[in-house]
């Protein structure tokens, strides 16, 4: 909740961001045309630009803050994990997330860039805009600065049984279950997803709900195992998420789908598994 | 007595919780785990703001989370690390 009130709060042409008010500026005046003739200053600025950083620190408890960190993108790499790694190790150490691959395929530095959620590694940095805004995941408990609580969101990707589950035993202890082409061609768009939980709260329904709603990573993941040829529980599988909360609190709003930094739709394959359940065509 | 408010009810629920879940715990254990607990709960009712209603909800789920992992049986005894003041 703490994060989605201060998302509420901020504007980015906050004049003094670190004091946080309720007012929304809309119509903001666009940021004066940038002098294309290089002028000989002492300090040239025209490659810097202002991130405007989400900060909390627990061991320190004040309100959140957004804190400005001005970088000259010359000397920085071209994605915002870039930017904030150069933040670490040259301004400010104490600031905080999590990051790991840097080539998004861990899903750790899931983070919301500018309003829209996605990982720092794969978002560009915007060169025109003078300034940017980095806050955590929305909706999410905040831990400290960028990094958020995940448990409930790793929970909901357990109850779903995310594992291959047999009725017969293999004849043969260790050998594998073959699978046709065709029918690993079902897995496709996905078995990408990397559980960085952009899509989940981006959802306005997991926003509500996010104990009783499993959420478009959850449910994509349950689709992964209910069209997996080789697993033999998919009516248990589709009867457990039968739920009014669970799976239908989905309205197919899509934001998922926009979110996703993997290019996956989330929101297609909830669709999915509503036609694949019993009973659904006789309403 | 003075009604309590819904955060003071889940800090008092969190506190209890840890006492019952140190109650499965060996005597010895259980004896360290109380009063690391209570010391802890003592401590910050002392020093965190009444108002600072952002800090309490996060050291209530902080306390919510720890609580899970000492219920479980392989959980023997809380760890204390020293407090940095």
């Amino acid at each position: 909740m703490v994060t989605g009130l201060v998302l509420r709060s901020i504007s980015k042409k906050l004049s003094n961001p670190s004091k946080l008010t309720l007012t929304r500026l809309y119509n903001a005046p666009p940021p004066p045309p940038q002098e294309q003739k290089a002028e000989p200053k002492a300090t040239d600025r025209s490659n810097h630009k202002t991130f405007q950083i989400y900060r909390w620190n627990p061991d320190n408890p004040t309100k959140p803050e957004l804190k400005n960190y001005s970088i000259d993108l010359k000397d920085c790499g071209p994605m915002v994990l870039d930017a904030l790694i150069k933040i670490k190790n040259e301004i400010d150490p104490t600031l905080t997330f999590r990051r790991s691959c840097r080539e998004g395929i861990c899903g750790s530095c899931a983070m919301n860039i500018d309003g829209c959620n996605g990982l720092a590694c794969l978002t560009k940095i915007e060169p025109k805009e003078k300034e940017s805004t980095i806050t955590p995941l929305p909706h999410m408990f905040v831990i400290k600065d960028l990094v958020v609580d995940m448990t409930n969101f790793y929970n909901q990707y357990k109850s779903i049984e995310p594992w291959l589950k047999r009725k017969n035993p293999a004849e043969e202890k260790g050998k594998e279950i073959y699978q046709s082409k065709k029918d690993r061609a079902k897995l496709d768009g996905m078995y990408e997803c990397i559980l960085c939980a952009c899509c989940s709260t981006s959802c306005p329904s997991y926003w509500w709900n996010p104990e009783s709603y499993l959420g478009p990573a959850a449910l994509l993941h349950a689709n992964r195992w209910i069209s997996d040829s080789r697993d033999e529980y998919t009516d248990e599988r589709l009867a457990a998420i039968n739920d009014e909360f669970k799976l239908y609190r989905c309205h197919t709003i899509l934001n998922c789908a926009r979110a996703c930094p993997k290019g996956l739709n989330p929101g297609k394959q909830i669709n999915t598994i509503k036609a694949r359940q019993p009973g659904l065509l006789g309403k | 007595m003075k009604k309590l408010t819904g955060l003071q009810k889940q800090v008092l629920g969190l506190y209890r919780g840890f006492l019952r879940a140190a109650r499965t715990k060996g005597p010895e254990d259980r004896k360290k785990i109380e009063s690391y607990v209570s010391s802890e709960f003592r401590n910050n009712a002392k020093n965190v703001e009444r108002k600072n209603f952002i800090y309490i909800e996060y050291l209530l789920r902080r306390g919510t989370k720890q609580l899970d992992q000492l219920k479980t049986a392989e959980t023997i005894s809380l760890f204390t690390v020293p407090c940095r003041d």
